[in-house]
């Protein structure tokens, strides 16, 4: 599995930290209650299918990746900065 | 029940009869009935888990008004793709009592079921390679003992008795001991789903394949039962107990739960003379081995570490575990790889299972078994018919709360690496 990085290009999966879903986009409110902060740090939707998640370039940029993949294929379908996603 | 079994169950008196008979006496294991319109309950996936729920729920319980359905056939999910280790060296309370009341139920299980899951307790050595992983053994072994399991503190020298295959002295990670845990082992994964399913059957238990739940029907809070491709059908409860694909069928309840699944890839050789005896792990890598009744040395490591779907792994993982296997024993260099798999995980936050009721009426859900399962099988089953049955959690299985998310509370994180998606 390779991996575009908007910075370096395309590389191997080895470089890159997987976080999970790009739900940590969507922090709740700091006096939230338990429902949302359970939500946001628990709850997965899961589903098959192209998925959104969180990358991280470690061994390259270091820069924080939205990308989003197919979890039945793994084809990868597109990879942008986590900071102009979040913007 | 015992003359029964001696003359239409699996006895040495009707293999002697059939193999001077021809063979021509073995009947099919299970029937394949069609779907009635109305059960008592309905368990949702015919793996491991759900036979086994419904083989307890007919014979603890006497509730055999049930039917179990399965989208492929029986046993074709992650109950057929493991690496088949029984155990029961968990430390936290929560899943300490849980695995020993599930090593219990496996020690009579053959008898219980009448069926050959080839349970084989031939020990698994945890190996550790520093003073501190030594200590952690020792802790481990010791809440083993306390929960009345056994645990021996092997040092060097006892290791090597036991397993002179191994390199000792790797440059890097050499080996300290091991902690060995007799009772633990392997069995056969086929046999244990076969076993569940005739023992169900047997009792009345309709198990239907080829039938995928494509619905929940939930009228005012309320379950009424499923739509499937096989049509609707009613039930007063329905148990999902479809790890792996546990988020697709909460879904269809409009629940969404606490999992990412996640593959996990095995390997197994060609088929050799007996080399390795036990379960072995290795401490510094992620790497366990043992060996199949057929041969082939079965082997895995740690997950790939991305969620996924697709029943297959990536290059870096299979190299980790490979490195790892010849780090530990080079000999294992001779063996040709015959084929690798990948499974669908149900990865929990805290690495951890839940078996509980949900929020909705009549609605009970059996998933996150991580990579940890198969051992799970019989108690997983045993505490879920109880639930199911009795509408109150079996003691062993009470920690087991799909609540421990939201309140925080007795999270069962039993590596301590904390309770977080991409941590386990």
């Amino acid at each position: 599995m390779r991996l575009p990085c908007p910075i370096c290009g395309e590389r191997d999966r080895r470089e890159f930290y997987y976080q999970g879903a790009a739900v940590a986009l969507h922090r709740p409110a700091p006096d939230a209650d338990a429902d949302a902060w359970q939500d946001f740090v628990y709850l997965r939707e899961n589903l098959p299918g192209d998925h959104e998640e969180l990358w991280s370039h470690d061994a390259g940029c270091g820069a924080w990746l939205v990308v989003t993949r197919n979890t039945v294929t793994h084809a990868i379908l597109g990879a942008k900065l986590a900071s102009e996603v979040a913007r | 029940m015992g003359f029964d079994r001696l003359i239409k169950g699996f006895s040495g008196l009707r293999v002697l009869k059939e193999g001077l008979t021809g063979n021509t006496g073995w009947t099919a294991h299970w029937r394949d009935p069609d779907p009635k319109p109305e059960y008592d309950i309905i368990i949702i996936g015919g793996g491991g888990h759900g036979l086994a729920t419904a083989h307890y729920l007919a014979s603890q319980h006497g509730i055999t008004n049930v039917a179990v359905l399965e989208k492929g056939y029986l046993g074709g999910g992650n109950v057929g793709r493991n690496t088949t280790i029984v155990r029961a060296n968990y430390m936290l309370p929560g899943n300490s009592e849980f695995y020993s009341h599930s090593l219990k139920l496996w020690e009579g299980l053959e008898n219980d079921l009448n069926y050959n899951v080839m349970h084989s307790q031939r020990g698994i050595i945890n190996l550790f390679h520093s003073d501190g992983q030594r200590d952690a053994f020792a802790r481990r072994g010791n809440q083993m003992i306390a929960q009345g399991d056994d645990a021996i503190l092997l040092d060097r020298a006892g290791v090597q008795r036991l397993l002179p295959y191994l390199d000792f002295d790797q440059t890097r990670f050499p080996i300290y001991g091991g902690l060995y845990h007799k009772r633990g082992g392997t069995a056969r994964h086929d046999a244990v789903a076969w076993g569940f399913a005739r023992g169900a059957d047997s009792r009345g238990v309709d198990l239907i394949q080829q039938c995928e739940v494509t619905g929940i029907d939930i009228e005012n809070g309320a379950v009424r039962g499923v739509q499937t491709t096989r049509g609707a059908i009613r039930a007063k409860k329905v148990g999902m107990v479809v790890a792996g694909r546990s988020s697709q069928v909460a879904a269809m309840a409009g629940m969404r739960l606490p999992i990412e699944s996640h593959v996990l890839q095995a390997f197994v050789t060609e088929g050799l003379k007996p080399c390795i005896d036990h379960v072995v792990t290795y401490g510094m890598g992620h790497f366990y081995i043992s060996q199949s009744d057929k041969g082939g040395l079965v082997f895995g490591g740690d997950l790939d570490l991305y969620s996924s779907y697709a029943s297959r792994g990536n290059l870096p993982t299979a190299e980790h575990v490979v490195e790892a296997a010849m780090t530990l024993m080079p000999v294992i260099g001779k063996a040709k790889m015959l084929r690798s798999w990948g499974g669908i995980m149900d990865m929990t936050p805290d690495g951890s299972p839940v078996i509980d009721r949900t929020h909705i009426d009549g609605l009970y859900v059996n998933c996150g078994w991580c990579y940890g399962g198969f051992k799970a099988t019989p108690a997983s089953g045993h505490t879920f018919a109880h639930l199911l049955a009795t509408d109150t959690p079996h003691p062993v299985a009470a920690k087991l709360r799909l609540d421990r998310f939201r309140t925080g509370r007795g999270i069962l994180d039993e590596e301590a690496t904390g309770s977080q998606h991409n941590l386990h």
